[in-house]
């Protein structure tokens, strides 16, 4: 599967603070969260990103709270992917965990532009600049991690088990 | 095969002799934990899945502690679905108002999470569980619905940083001192997807109030767990607690670890943390001028009656600055009823200051002290990212109680030597 979309830049140290502020902790609804997304560090960010768009970002992405809200006020805000020189490990957790596709590669922050068209290959990890034509690769998911892909999620993949 | 604290743990509890660094297991859990704000979203996932009942009513912790006194309606109604599902599945360890305390600091002081423990809770700060002996990780909501289902939860055995810590504590150094010290040294990212493991006669000598700072700031360092092997001062805190049986675990002196730092606590000063990130340390005495408009005392941080007594201690008989707004907040009612016979509230009041029940409320911009554009806070909380306590222009220094009760007194942060 190929995700493509136009980049949105974030420096290091993303926190889920600035992702959601806590204010706005007081609801579940993806498309309320989505409004807010990103408020604490560009404040029309939520206004102006439009569905598939890509969010690329340095180290630590997603460092702090456990607010599951994170992931969710970045796939509501209509986010495809986020690619990143690393994740904080929770966040890394929870993206798994509730779908939100995430990829880690050394090289993007430097190589990828705010504004660039870049695509995803799922399946292989390549990660495709096709404004600058600069080429990264995602490091490969744990075969267990992937069986919680395939699985459709965590809450999935444990009904399944359930079942036998 | 010598292993971890961390390994045997979770080795013990998935049945297996040991466990490797890298591995992935599945670990049936003694305790999950949600809060009113990650709550709701396990509660939602767990009645969509149609499952009849949860795996154990004993071992799940429902704690309304965020926006709780209820903030508004919004959050009203998030505490009301967690009071529904907790009558409808029979959990036990739901706290209601009076009650309740924060998660951290009650669920320990009510014996619910003991030595030897797997715990997840929907909250970053699980980690402090691992100053009794606790293999402890914070996750999120869609681990604590499945928990709730299973009983179980998946990790991947995580690597262990070793820090020794040895010398002589200064008067006014506490462990929030030697952890921001730590995070400062590794950074916000030097720990991530790893267990810290705290150790040397520093942590020894250490309270359990003080160990459980530590352990509790170790996400701030990205770390999956932090953690001390039990000793006497552990089982004279767990003993008159614990209501089922416990195993202690401890480090095997030839285990394998990423990382070993040593540090010499003596040349350590009590440290502040600037805006805007926990590793942005400085020593107290390399602070400068830095007015302060609020000074917040309490949090699973720093709201234990130690801290309590502490900050008493440096604002008995003096008031706080014109300018500062002093919230002290007790962490759990056991706390604050404890503070009340030992007349700390009395000093609290008389310093000028105003005592909160126990809540999160101003830790994370909720509510009991929000901060408004420009404005600056000393806390004795555990972040200080963009906007964490209100504004996304006002600012948050971390430091422990004393400098912030010393702070509340000068107007600015400052250390109490200069009282």
């Amino acid at each position: 599967m190929k995700i493509e979309g136009t980049v949105w830049k974030f420096g290091d140290n993303i926190d889920t603070d600035v992702i959601i502020p806590a204010p706005y902790l007081i609801t579940t609804d993806m498309g309320e969260l989505g409004r807010h997304c990103m408020e604490g560090v560009n404040a029309t960010f939520a206004e102006k990103v439009r569905p598939g768009d890509i969010i690329v970002a340095g180290k630590n992405f997603g460092c702090g709270s456990s607010r599951e809200h994170a992931p969710m006020a970045i796939k509501g805000a209509g986010i495809s992917c986020v690619i990143a020189e690393g994740f904080a490990r929770i966040f890394f957790r929870n993206a798994f965990n509730m779908g939100l596709p995430i990829f880690e590669s050394s090289g993007v922050f430097k190589g990828i532009h705010a504004g660039d068209q870049v695509s995803v290959n799922q399946d292989t990890g390549k990660i495709m600049d096709h404004t600058n034509g600069k080429r990264f690769f995602a490091n490969s998911i744990p075969p267990f991690m992937q069986e919680l892909i395939e699985a459709g999620g965590l809450m999935s993949y444990v009904l399944k088990k359930r079942r036998g | 095969m010598p292993q971890t604290i961390t390994e045997k743990i979770l080795a013990a509890r998935a049945g297996r002799d040991h466990v490797v660094p890298g591995e992935f297991i599945n670990v049936p859990i003694d305790m999950a934990l949600a809060n009113d704000i990650t709550a709701p979203i396990a509660i939602d996932l767990f009645e969509e899945s149609h499952v009849e009942c949860v795996f154990d009513p004993e071992r799940i912790a429902l704690v309304p502690d965020h926006f709780v006194p209820n903030k508004d309606i919004r959050s009203a109604v998030q505490v009301q679905a967690m009071r529904n599902f907790a009558r409808k599945y029979r959990i036990k360890h739901f706290f209601e108002l009076g009650e309740m305390g924060i998660e951290h600091v009650l669920l320990p002081e009510q014996g619910l999470v003991l030595p030897g423990d797997v715990v997840i809770g929907a909250d970053s700060h699980t980690c402090t569980y691992g100053a009794l002996g606790a293999f402890s990780t914070g996750v999120g909501s869609t681990d604590i619905a499945a928990a709730m289902i299973t009983g179980e939860a998946w990790f991947k055995v995580p690597e262990s940083i070793k820090l020794v810590y040895h010398g002589q504590l200064g008067k006014w150094v506490t462990g929030k001192d030697l952890i921001l010290y730590t995070i400062g040294d590794i950074g916000v990212d030097g720990a991530t997807y790893q267990a810290m493991e705290f150790t040397g006669d520093v942590i020894k000598a250490l309270p359990m109030a003080g160990r459980m700072t530590m352990a509790n700031m170790a996400i701030e360092a990205g770390a999956k767990n932090g953690i001390i092997s039990p000793d006497e001062v552990t089982l004279d805190y767990i003993e008159p607690r614990a209501k089922r049986p416990f195993k202690c675990y401890t480090s095997d002196p030839d285990a394998a670890y990423s990382e070993v730092r040593t540090y010499d606590v003596s040349i350590i000063e009590p440290q502040v943390a600037f805006p805007y990130l926990p590793e942005n340390t400085r020593s107290i005495s390399a602070v400068g001028t830095i007015p302060i408009d609020q000074a917040v005392i309490g949090s699973c941080t720093n709201g234990h009656i130690e801290d309590l007594r502490l900050a008493a201690g440096i604002l008995n008989g003096r008031t706080i600055d014109k300018n500062v707004r002093l919230i002290i907040i007790p962490a759990t009612p056991t706390i604050y009823r404890q503070a009340m016979a030992e007349g700390l509230l009395e000093v609290f009041l008389a310093a000028r200051g105003i005592v909160s029940p126990p809540t999160c409320g101003p830790c994370l911009g909720g509510f009991m002290g929000v901060l408004g554009p420009g404005e600056r806070a000393v806390a004795t909380t555990n972040r200080n990212f963009v906007g964490r306590m209100g504004h996304p222009s006002s600012e948050v220094y971390l430091a422990n109680p004393a400098v912030a009760a010393a702070s509340a007194v000068l107007g600015r942060i400052g250390s109490p030597e200069e009282l």
